[in-house]
């Protein structure tokens, strides 16, 4: 299934806000290509983690590796922003609040990194924007303004503009969170259209039923640990733990 | 009321209210380079640059402009410093609407959502990237109205120059009241012509907020 079993690495990773620990020694390998799911109850720090392997918010203690290379290394502070804006090209990330830019259309969304930080000329990024909008189902709307569009267009716009910088691993923070409960059907199936082309991803999720269906594992946290972790039909169906139990009980229909 | 004097001394008023117009456009110029340096300032990482920032706001806003001018002009000679009224006038008034304008350009710009930097962060853009393609585009066009604001007073404000004896339209309408003792018509003349500075002023500012706004 995977040539890199260790694609991301996640070693001893701890963070504290003073004297709140939310992530306690947590240590995670994702393969090139798998999709993992974090689930939890707020608070648990699930988002946390996420944030922290872009260095968004970055780790107390541990250490982050992509693809061989560790994100949130130690350098002086001119160099780091260099490694670290160089690291973040290839990780794609999806906000909760979408996080469009208001001033810019769909296609100038998708396009400004590329352009700025790939030097693309203006054709090569239209047609990027062009490819990356028709990819999410919003090439019919890809010069109007995020104030032009609904959530779920928003986010899937969101979604393109991640995937113009071709990330190596996408990250998603909750990302159908925010939005009105017939909306989230068409972000999921973009997210299901990335999963079946094998772009590695992490999810951030209170959607079980797309947890289940979509990722190779899943991983229940609660208070800064990983209480469980395994494939979705072990999580779903059969947890070993009664926290996972409880946790399920209150989010799944018919929960074990 | 002595109208026919007015129409006789009004072309007087015109040049002068063109050296209001001159003083202001200066001072705004200056006020915006000021601003801009001290919302920069004020935002920095360092700490220093911080207290300077955060200095300069309360100094300045916390003393009568006029004092300020006062101790440009009257004081300056004494610690080397010389400067004919004009060039007092805009620097004095340039530097302390600037601190006006510093809080005015650091409010719009702290008041984009930090998503939007996280999001540009994310893409790989730097600090510096993020700030002029994100955050300013988009603080730019917050700060129109309030800089408008800002601008409104200084105009006001260029009034204050007339202590230090620039020729402008207050100094002009006090002049011709020493020769004409009608102070009422004079003081008169000179507002309906500040009137129609910042009514224009005003109308620019208001397109120009029309025009930047995203649709």
């Amino acid at each position: 299934m995977s040539d890199n079993p260790e694609f991301v690495q996640i070693r001893h990773a701890q963070k504290s806000f003073g004297k709140l620990e939310v992530l306690k020694d947590i240590s995670l390998n994702v393969a090139r290509g798998q999709i993992v799911a974090i689930i939890g109850p707020s608070g648990s720090g699930k988002s946390t983690l996420l944030r922290a392997i872009n260095d968004l918010d970055p780790l107390t203690g541990g250490e982050v590796w992509l693809d061989g290379t560790q994100v949130n290394k130690s350098l002086p502070h001119r160099q780091y922003e260099k490694h670290i804006n160089a690291m973040r090209q290839d990780i794609g990330m999806v906000f909760q609040h979408f996080n469009l830019f208001p001033h810019l259309t769909a296609r100038e969304n998708v396009t400004m990194a590329p352009k700025l930080l790939k030097g693309l000329s203006d054709r090569e990024a239209d047609a990027l924007a062009e490819e990356q909008l028709d990819k999410v189902g919003m090439l019919e709307r890809i010069d109007y303004y995020p104030s032009q569009l609904s959530g779920g267009q928003k986010q899937r716009v969101a979604i393109a503009r991640a995937l113009a910088m071709k990330p190596k691993l996408m990250l998603f923070d909750e990302a159908t969170s925010a939005l009105d409960p017939e909306l989230v059907d068409e972000v999921n199936q973009v997210m299901k259209k990335l999963a079946e082309e094998h772009i590695t991803m992490i999810i951030v999720t209170h959607e079980m039923d797309f947890a289940a269906a979509v990722c190779d594992r899943v991983l229940f946290m609660d208070q800064g640990v990983v209480v469980e972790e395994g494939p979705p039909w072990v999580i779903f169906r059969n947890p070993k733990k009664e926290r996972t139990r409880a946790f399920l009980r209150k989010h799944l229909e018919n929960a074990p | 009321m002595d109208t026919d004097l007015m129409l006789r001394v009004y072309p007087f008023f015109l040049e002068a209210a063109l050296v209001t117009i001159q003083l202001s456009v200066l001072t705004a110029l200056l006020g915006l380079t000021m601003g801009a340096l001290g919302a920069a300032a004020r935002l920095s990482r360092f700490g220093v640059l911080r207290f300077i920032g955060a200095a300069y706001v309360s100094v300045f806003r916390g003393t009568p402009a006029l004092i300020q001018l006062f101790i440009l002009y009257f004081g300056g000679p004494q610690v080397g410093i010389q400067l004919e009224a004009f060039e007092a006038g805009v620097i004095g008034l340039g530097v302390n609407v600037g601190a006006y304008m510093t809080e005015t350009i650091r409010g719009a710009i702290i008041s984009i959502d930090k998503g939007q930097r996280e999001a540009a962060r994310t893409l790989g853009l730097s600090q510096f990237q993020g700030f002029y393609k994100v955050t300013l585009p988009q603080a730019a066009r917050l700060m129109v109205r309030p800089l408008g604001v800002n601008l409104n007073m200084l105009i006001k404000s260029t009034a204050l120059v007339a202590a230090i004896s620039v020729v402008e339209l207050t100094y002009t309408a006090q002049r011709y009241i020493g020769s004409t003792y009608k102070p009422f018509e004079m003081f008169l003349l000179a507002g309906i012509l500040y009137i129609i500075i910042i009514y224009t002023t005003g109308r620019a500012v208001a397109w120009l907020d029309r025009r930047v706004q995203i649709t």
